[in-house]
C-alpha cells in the first residue's frame, strides 16, 4: 500500500470511530425511549390514560380498589422544582454576574472551584443534610410539627441546581464580546447599568439555557426528595403544600420499583411514570436548545 | 535486582490468587438472606453469631422490605426471605406457577408498637382509634382525648411487611390516609417522631431501645386496648404478648423455596435453638412458642 493510501485509510478509520461515538449517544437515547414505551404500553390496557394523568389517587396495593392516578405526583414534582428555581435562579445568576464582572481575580480563583465541588456532592449527602439540618430549622421557623416538606425539598434541589446554573451563566456572561461593555462605559453608563442593561441581555440565551438545565436536574433528582420530603401521597394544594409532605414522581419510582412483582400492571405503571418523566425532561432540554439557537441567530 | 522484583511480584500475585480463590469458595456457599426491614437487624446478629460458631459458612443479610424478600424467593434471587407479614394469595399463586412451594418458619414474635412523642399527654389508645387515625377519619388529637394538635401520621412504604400487617389488622383492610408520611424504615419513623410533638407512628418493638437497652429518650410507647375503654396492654409486657392480650402482636417469618438446603436448614435450626432465641429476646422481640417450634420442625423435614 502506498503511503498516501495508508494515510487516507487512517483518516477514514478515525472519522468512522468518531462518527460511531457520536451515533452511540443517539442510539442509547432511542434505546431508553424504546424500552420505556414498550414496558409502559401494557399498563394502558388496564388503566385508562385519563385516569392515569388526571386522577389524584395513587394506591396500587390497596386492598379496596387499586388506583393509578399520578396527578398528585406530577404536581408535587412541579411545586418542588418551581420552588427550587425561585431560589436558585436569582442566586445563581447573581453569583455568575459577580464572578464575571465584579469579583477580584483572586476571589474568582477560589469561588469557581468551590462551586465545582458543590456540584460533586452526592445527592444522598444533600438529602441527609435535609433531614438533619434543614427539616428541624423549617419546623422551628414556620412553627409546623415537622420539616419534611416541599419547602425542604425545594431548598435542597436549589443547592443541587445552583452549580449548573452558575457555571453556564458565568460562561455566557464572559463570552459577551468585551466591546459591548467597553462601548457602554465609553458612552457614560455606570458599571451597574452596563451589567444589567447590556451584558445580561446579551448573555440572556445562555442564562435561560442554564436555568432550563438546572430545572432538568431538579425534576430528575430522586434520592434527595426521597429522604427529605416525607413521601405523603396527598394532592398538594398551594400555598399550604409548601409546608406539607409531598411525593414526587422520582421518589415514587424509587420506593416501589424494588419490590413490585415483575410484569404486573403496577410494574408497567411505574415504567409509565418513568416515561412521563423522560418526556418532561426531554421537552425542557429541547426548549433550552431552541432558545439558545434562536438568540444566537438573532445576534448574528 | 530484576530477579528479586520478579519474585516479589510473583508472591503478591499468588497471594491475590489464593485470596480470590478463598473468596470464590466462600461465595459458592454464601447464603443470601433478603427482606423485612423489621427483621434485618435481628437476622444480621443471628447470622454473625452463627458464622462465628461455624467458620467456613457465609451469610449475607439485606433489607428492602418483606415484599422484596418474597419477590426474591419467587424469582430465585435469594435463599431465605425474611418477612413480617404473611404471603398474599397472589404471591403464593405466583410461586406455585413457577413450580415453587414456599415453606414458612416463625423465628420470632413482634409486638408492633404505637409510638408518640413524649410530650403527648395520652398514654393509651384503642385499636379502633388508631385505625381511625390512620384511615384519615380522625385528624385532631382532641377527638381522642389529647391536646389540640393536628395528627401527624408516620408510616412505612408499601413494600414493607409492617405496612401490610398494619393495614390488615389495624385498618381493617381499608386504605391508608394519603397524609401518612411514608418513611424509608423503622429508624426514620422514630427520628421523625422524636422531633414532632403531634406525631404518631408504628415500629417493630425491637427498634424502641437505645444502646443501653432502655426505651429511646423522647419516645413514648402507647398501651393499646382491643376495645375503646377496655384494658390496655403495653408491647413491652412479654406476658401480655404471649397471652395474646396485646392486640398488635404478630409472628415474624422466614421463607424458603421448598425444602431448605442443608446449609439453610442448619441456620434455621440455630435460630430456633435456645441460643438463637436468647438473641431474639435480647433484641427486644419475643421468643417463639412450642407450637411454632413444632410447625417449623415439620417444615424442615
Amino acid at each position: 500500500m502506498t503511503k498516501r493510501k495508508r494515510e487516507r485509510l487512517k483518516e477514514a478509520a478515525i472519522r468512522a470511530f468518531f462518527f460511531t461515538c457520536g451515533v452511540l449517544a443517539i442510539i442509547v437515547l432511542l434505546g431508553i425511549f424504546a424500552t420505556l414505551i414498550t414496558t409502559s404500553f401494557p399498563a394502558f390496557k388496564e388503566i385508562k390514560l385519563s385516569e392515569f394523568l388526571l386522577s389524584k389517587n395513587w394506591d396500587p396495593t390497596s386492598p379496596e380498589q387499586a388506583e393509578y392516578g399520578i396527578l398528585s405526583m406530577i404536581m408535587s414534582s412541579f411545586i418542588v422544582t418551581l420552588g427550587a428555581l425561585i431560589i436558585a435562579v436569582p442566586v445563581g445568576v447573581g453569583v455568575a454576574a459577580y464572578l464575571s464582572d465584579v469579583a477580584h481575580w483572586r476571589v474568582r480563583e477560589i469561588v469557581k472551584p468551590v462551586v465545582e465541588v458543590l456540584a460533586g456532592i452526592p445527592s444522598v449527602v444533600v438529602g441527609f443534610l435535609g433531614i438533619v439540618l434543614f427539616a428541624p430549622l423549617i419546623s422551628k421557623i414556620f412553627n409546623v410539627g415537622h420539616g419534611l416538606t416541599a419547602l425542604n425539598g425545594s431548598i435542597l434541589l436549589a443547592i443541587m441546581a445552583l452549580p449548573t446554573i452558575i457555571s453556564i451563566s458565568e460562561d455566557s456572561l464572559t463570552a459577551v464580546p468585551p466591546a459591548y461593555g467597553e462601548a457602554s462605559l465609553a458612552l457614560g453608563a455606570s458599571r451597574w447599568q452596563t451589567l444589567f442593561r447590556v451584558k445580561l441581555p446579551a448573555a440572556l440565551s445562555g442564562i435561560i439555557a442554564a436555568c432550563m438545565l438546572g430545572m432538568g436536574r431538579a425534576i430528575g433528582e430522586t434520592m434527595t426528595v426521597l429522604m427529605a420530603t416525607g413521601n405523603a401521597r396527598t394532592f398538594p394544594q398551594l400555598p399550604q403544600a409548601l409546608l406539607r409532605s409531598v411525593r414526587t414522581m422520582t421518589a415514587n419510582i424509587a420506593i416501589e420499583l424494588g419490590e413490585v412483582p415483575y410484569h404486573t400492571t403496577h410494574y408497567y405503571a411505574l415504567f409509565a411514570i418513568g416515561l412521563v418523566l423522560f418526556i418532561i425532561t426531554f421537552f425542557v432540554n429541547l426548549v433550552a436548545d431552541v432558545v439558545l439557537h434562536k438568540y444566537q441567530e438573532r445576534e448574528l | 535486582m530484576k530477579m528479586k522484583n520478579g519474585f516479589v511480584v510473583g508472591l503478591v500475585g499468588l497471594g491475590l490468587l489464593a485470596s480470590a480463590g478463598a473468596v470464590a469458595a466462600q461465595r459458592g456457599k454464601m447464603i443470601q438472606i433478603k427482606g423485612s426491614d423489621t427483621l434485618v437487624n435481628l437476622v444480621q446478629i443471628l447470622a454473625e453469631e452463627y458464622m462465628g460458631k461455624k467458620p467456613g459458612t457465609a451469610l449475607a443479610v439485606l433489607g428492602g422490605g418483606s415484599g422484596t424478600g418474597i419477590v426474591g424467593i419467587i424469582n430465585q434471587t435469594c435463599d431465605l426471605a425474611n418477612h413480617s407479614r404473611e404471603w398474599k394469595q397472589s404471591e403464593i399463586d405466583q410461586a406455585l406457577a413457577k413450580g415453587i412451594t414456599p415453606r414458612f418458619f416463625v423465628i420470632a414474635v413482634d409486638g408492633v408498637s404505637i409510638v408518640v412523642n413524649e410530650k403527648n399527654p395520652l398514654s393509651q389508645l384503642s385499636m379502633g382509634e388508631v385505625g381511625a387515625m390512620y384511615r384519615g377519619e380522625v385528624k385532631s388529637w382532641k377527638a381522642v382525648g389529647g391536646s389540640d394538635k393536628a395528627v401527624s401520621l408516620y408510616g412505612r412504604q408499601s413494600n414493607s411487611g409492617t405496612y401490610g400487617f398494619f393495614q390488615e389488622h389495624v385498618l381493617g383492610n381499608k386504605n391508608y390516609s394519603t397524609d401518612v408520611k411514608e418513611m424509608n424504615g423503622n429508624a426514620q419513623i422514630i427520628e421523625g417522631i422524636l422531633q414532632d410533638e403531634g406525631g404518631i407512628g408504628y415500629v417493630g418493638v425491637g427498634y424502641l431501645f437505645d444502646a443501653s437497652g432502655k426505651v429511646r429518650k423522647g419516645l413514648k410507647v402507647l398501651n393499646i386496648s382491643k376495645d375503646p375503654g377496655g384494658q390496655a396492654f403495653s408491647p413491652l409486657d412479654k406476658a401480655a404478648v404471649d397471652r395474646g392480650d396485646y392486640p398488635v402482636a404478630r409472628a415474624l417469618y422466614q421463607a424458603t423455596a421448598g425444602k431448605p438446603s442443608p446449609a439453610v436448614a442448619d441456620f434455621i435450626r440455630f435460630e430456633m435453638s435456645d441460643e438463637g432465641q436468647k438473641i431474639v429476646e435480647k433484641e427486644g422481640f419475643f421468643p417463639i412458642s412450642a407450637a411454632h417450634k413444632a410447625a417449623n420442625d415439620k417444615n424442615l423435614r
